[in-house]
């Protein structure tokens, strides 16, 4: 009988619990598709470092899904008290009938039963198709072959996602239990006949509270924009975090009360048609959800920027790659006495003995110097340093400069298609294109900061950093290479002697098995070398350290296609969840609403007012309604996502607002979605008054 | 004088082919403008239903219905819409104030979504709210208000938009008898000084003898018609008890 009542009572009010389950549904599919990423990609064939990314990758998802699991969670516990408290009248009657709470409360474990078992097995096939197309995309972005595709069902994402339903799903039974069996019968009963009491808050106080938010979310935009500076420790970002947070909240109670004033003194605007009806509507809902709307903002806002951020760092990592790492390889050798020939054939000679071929391998060999002069930073930035560690105490100027001869610097830049330069005999040049110190070596050279090397003295030809870099790099991280006349330097300050190269094949595979050998050459040279140290002399070996380092275009690449793979996952995956749990509030509230909705609308209709008005006035509630917290969340990323920007340069990579737009494109698709959904349900159910 | 409202022989019927129910059988009669007519019976005799025909919110069987020499039972969608909004004012027992709206507000709607300036609908919600004694609960909600002030403001609802015929349905089921006695006078006062028609529906004879005319209505037929014909409320009132009487059934819950 009891289950009989709980199939007839989902049926009866599918309508409802429509887009609860859509959005289960979802939950579940989305969830089960990022944790079998791993199970996906078996299939790909890759080598051994992108394997090492994708197993990262996919912990670091797992870790993400406990927190994704909270906030569904979240989600489901509050749309089942929603869906609880509009069935009040219900359950009355069933306690009246002489029904006990514990058979009300079985009725609803078999309900939600039900409804998680519908949801789980739905996701999971949905999920499945899904994650089908995700091997795709992974595939695509490790630039992998698909050795054949192949159906793929991952049972152990399967059963993760089962077991992580099922505990919330036994949350929401003990909640509902619990709520339940606090419900007095009396409230049961007059649940439906509660008068909507609207309690207009004191415009003065409003008004306040609200240029009080709106000066706490000021100082908070220019704590992460102009004064991010002072935010050089991460550790102090609660603060304009928490300011955000109070202010939106602030802003909230207070807006709603304010909207309504000033709408209703502009009279002309106010009595036109059902405007007063749409606003008083808003007014009185926004009042009771302060909170929860707060909270829907926020998740839109980190949606957003964590969305925006990370599908522009993966543009940069893409781009910055072209631009940063030109040639297919380089290797370096720091100087050691012993050697005397620093130069182009001593490195091959290294090389082609440890057992990569430089001849055969190899053209377009450039090889250059670099030197250390016992100038750090500190020196070079004169006067500014002071400033600088006055302002900023935690800056490490200690390190040495690195020093490049001209004609050594232009032959790099002449294989890397950069600009070369010419100097007069007391003339330097920085070259640097890390935005951060740019910025800082800009302020000194600004200055004419002069340095001193061997008794010389230099002064800068150009009042900035001319943009540039000698080793290659995934990002934009060279943080300053002072050039000089050739004749600046002796041998004893040479520090480090390197070539870089490209390959004489551009067939991928070929490349790929030149990289290999050269990362096992150059460990074999670093290993010989220890060892030689280690025997020779003991009291050395300390500040040897490796003697020789390489890097290559491909390993550049796939750590930067790697990290820019995992970012995107980890923001895709939270602004899916995010979006759908903040979408699934606003238009579980608006359709548990209905009920009252469709007195008013009836009432409407009864002293004639046209149906096309009664749509647009639906319309325009809904919209406001989903508008209202979007609207913030989009001002709050504007000031996010310049300091999401800032972040991204001091890492060396540049913003693209090309980002924006697709992060736009995601939250138009589900926000917009849910909106269209919601206001489909509503007119349905108020359609059929 | 003008026939604001005329039925001619309107006929409904619920179920179907197995089990008709005739709510309505077979009922003419007209309404002149300016008249203050009461319509009586017991619950189940079809004025509700009657009245539901009348404001286009059901629809007749067969038969018309002519309102200001329009047939309204050939109205559809937005006509009907536009009809309703026109030219009749609602007014029921349970208010159907929007709950969120004050008073103002409420009545103001019935204006403003007739596209009237914002600026008479000021004007003429004040005046008329001073004739009707409720200008101290415009800016009331309806929750903050009286059973009887809140009839009284869904009254002025229904005129302000100076609709050609009022229909009421039951306005004093939900009052005490001293609002009751309160509503009917700004009934009087709407019908005489501001030429209002109203058509009303109602079981109690009390309420009833404000009226000009008294239609009593029995299983879907008129039963009998009563005029008050310059007699006092309270003779017209005995007229109407005596109708009652002769109806029989439970329709005795006279004050």
């Amino acid at each position: 009988m009891l289950f009989k009542i709980s199939i007839k009572n989902i049926r009866k009010s599918f309508k409802d619990y429509a887009i609860y389950f859509f959005t289960l549904i979802l939950g579940v599919a989305v969830f089960y598709v990022f944790n079998a990423i791993d199970s996906q990609t078996v299939m790909l064939k890759v080598n051994s470092s992108v394997y090492e990314i994708i197993k990262l990758m996919t912990d670091i998802l797992s870790g993400v899904s406990v927190f994704v699991s909270f906030i569904l969670g979240f989600l489901i516990i509050y749309a089942s008290r929603f869906l609880i408290k509009r069935r009040n009248k219900e359950f009355g009657i069933y306690m009246i009938l002489g029904m006990g709470k514990r058979k009300i409360s079985l009725i609803l474990f078999i309900e939600t039963m039900l409804i998680g078992v519908i949801s789980l097995a739905v996701g999971i096939v949905l999920g499945t198709v899904a994650s089908q197309f995700m091997s795709v995309i992974v595939a695509n972005m490790f630039d992998a072959d698909m050795t054949g595709f192949r159906f793929i069902f991952s049972s152990e994402a399967c059963v993760k996602t089962i077991v992580y339903f099922a505990i919330m799903y036994v949350l929401v039974m003990l909640f509902n239990t619990f709520s339940i069996s606090k419900c007095r019968l009396i409230d049961l009963l007059n649940a439906g006949k509660k008068n909507e009491k609207v309690t207009m808050k004191n415009p003065l106080i409003c008004t306040f509270v609200f240029v009080i938010a709106v000066g706490l979310l000021s100082y908070a935009y220019w704590l992460v924009t102009a004064g991010a500076f002072k935010l050089n420790v991460m550790d102090k970002l609660w603060l304009p975090v928490g300011l955000g947070c109070v202010a939106t909240f602030l802003i909230f109670w207070s807006v709603s009360g304010l909207l309504i004033r000033i709408f209703t003194s502009i009279k002309s605007v106010y009595y036109r048609g059902v405007n007063s009806f749409v606003l008083r509507q808003f007014g009185s809902k926004i009042n009771t959800m302060v909170f929860s709307t707060t909270v829907i903002c926020l998740m839109l806002f980190i949606t957003i920027s964590v969305l925006a951020g990370a599908l522009s760092m993966k543009d940069s990592l893409k781009k910055s790659l072209s631009e940063c790492a030109p040639v297919d390889m380089q290797v370096r050798l720091k100087y050691s006495d012993e050697a005397d020939a620093s130069d182009a054939d001593r490195i091959c000679r290294l090389l082609t003995d440890n057992g990569f071929d430089t001849d055969t391998y190899l053209k377009d060999i450039t090889a250059y110097n670099m030197y250390r002069t016992g100038l750090t930073a500190a020196d070079t930035l004169g006067e500014y340093a002071d400033i600088l560690i006055s302002t900023n105490p935690l800056v490490d100027l200690s390190g040495q400069e690195l020093f490049m001869k001209l004609s050594d610097y232009n032959r790099v830049a002449g294989l890397y298609g950069l600009q070369q330069h010419s100097l007069n005999e007391d003339e330097y040049i920085v070259i640097a294109n890390y935005k951060y110190m740019v910025d800082i070596r800009n302020a000194a050279l600004k200055n004419g900061q002069t340095i001193v090397v061997g008794e010389k003295t230099y002064r800068p030809r150009y009042s900035e950093c001319m943009d540039g870099f000698v080793t290659i790099s995934a990002q934009r991280i060279n943080d300053g290479i002072f050039v000089l006349p050739d004749d600046a330097f002796d041998d004893s300050q040479l520090y480090i002697t390197g070539i870089s190269a490209n390959y004489k094949s551009s067939d991928k595979a070929w490349k790929n098995s030149a990289d290999n050998k050269l990362v096992d050459t150059v460990k074999l040279i670093n290993k010989k070398n220890s060892d030689s140290v280690d025997s020779d002399d003991s009291e050395a070996s300390g500040s040897v350290g490796s003697l020789a380092n390489c890097e290559t275009k491909g390993g550049i690449a796939q750590n930067g296609v790697g990290l820019g793979a995992l970012v995107t996952f980890i923001a895709l995956y939270l602004g899916i969840i995010f979006l759908i749990s903040s979408a699934a509030i606003l238009a579980l509230k608006e359709l548990s609403d209905s009920a009252d909705n469709k007195e008013r609308y009836g009432m409407l209709r009864k002293i004639g007012v046209d149906e096309r008005m009664i749509d647009m006035a639906l319309f325009r509630q809904i919209g406001i309604f989903f508008a209202f917290p979007l609207l913030l969340a989009v001002i709050h990323s504007i000031f996010g996502l310049k300091f999401v920007n800032l972040i991204l340069s001091t890492m060396g990579m540049s913003s693209m607002m090309a980002s924006v737009g697709t992060t736009a494109v995601f939250l138009v698709l589900i926000y917009g979605g849910y909106f269209v959904l919601t206001y489909i349900c509503s007119r349905g159910i108020i359609k059929n008054g | 004088m003008e026939t604001i409202l005329r039925i001619d022989n309107i006929e409904k019927y619920y179920g179907n082919r197995s089990s008709l129910t005739k709510a309505i059988d077979n009922i003419s009669f007209e309404v002149d403008k300016g008249e203050f007519v009461a319509i009586m019976g017991a619950s189940g005799s079809g004025k509700t239903t009657l009245l539901n025909c009348i404001s286009t919110i059901d629809r007749v069987t067969s038969g018309r219905i002519y309102v200001g020499g329009q047939d309204i039972t050939e109205l559809k969608g937005n006509k009907l819409n536009r009809f309703r909004r026109e030219q009749l004012g609602f007014i029921f027992q349970d208010f159907n104030l929007l709950d969120t709206l004050t008073a103002f507000e409420n009545i103001a709607l019935a204006l403003s979504i007739q596209g009237v300036h914002a600026k008479e609908i000021q004007k003429r919600v004040s005046q008329l709210a001073c004739e009707l004694g409720i200008s101290d609960v415009l800016d009331k909600y309806p929750y903050q208000m009286s059973g009887g002030q809140k009839q009284r403001v869904a009254s002025a609802r229904a005129i302000i938009t100076n609709p050609k015929l009022i229909l009421a349905d039951e306005p004093t089921g939900a009052l005490d008898s001293k609002a009751s006695r309160m509503l009917l006078e700004s009934f009087n006062y709407l019908n005489q000084e501001l030429e209002a028609t109203i058509l009303m529906v109602t079981h109690d004879a009390f309420t009833a003898s404000y009226a000009d005319r008294v239609i009593f209505i029995k299983d879907g037929k008129i039963f009998n018609e009563i005029l008050k014909c310059g007699s006092t409320r309270k003779e017209f009132f005995d007229k109407i008890i005596d109708v009652v009487t002769l109806l029989g059934g439970d329709l005795n819950n006279a004050v």
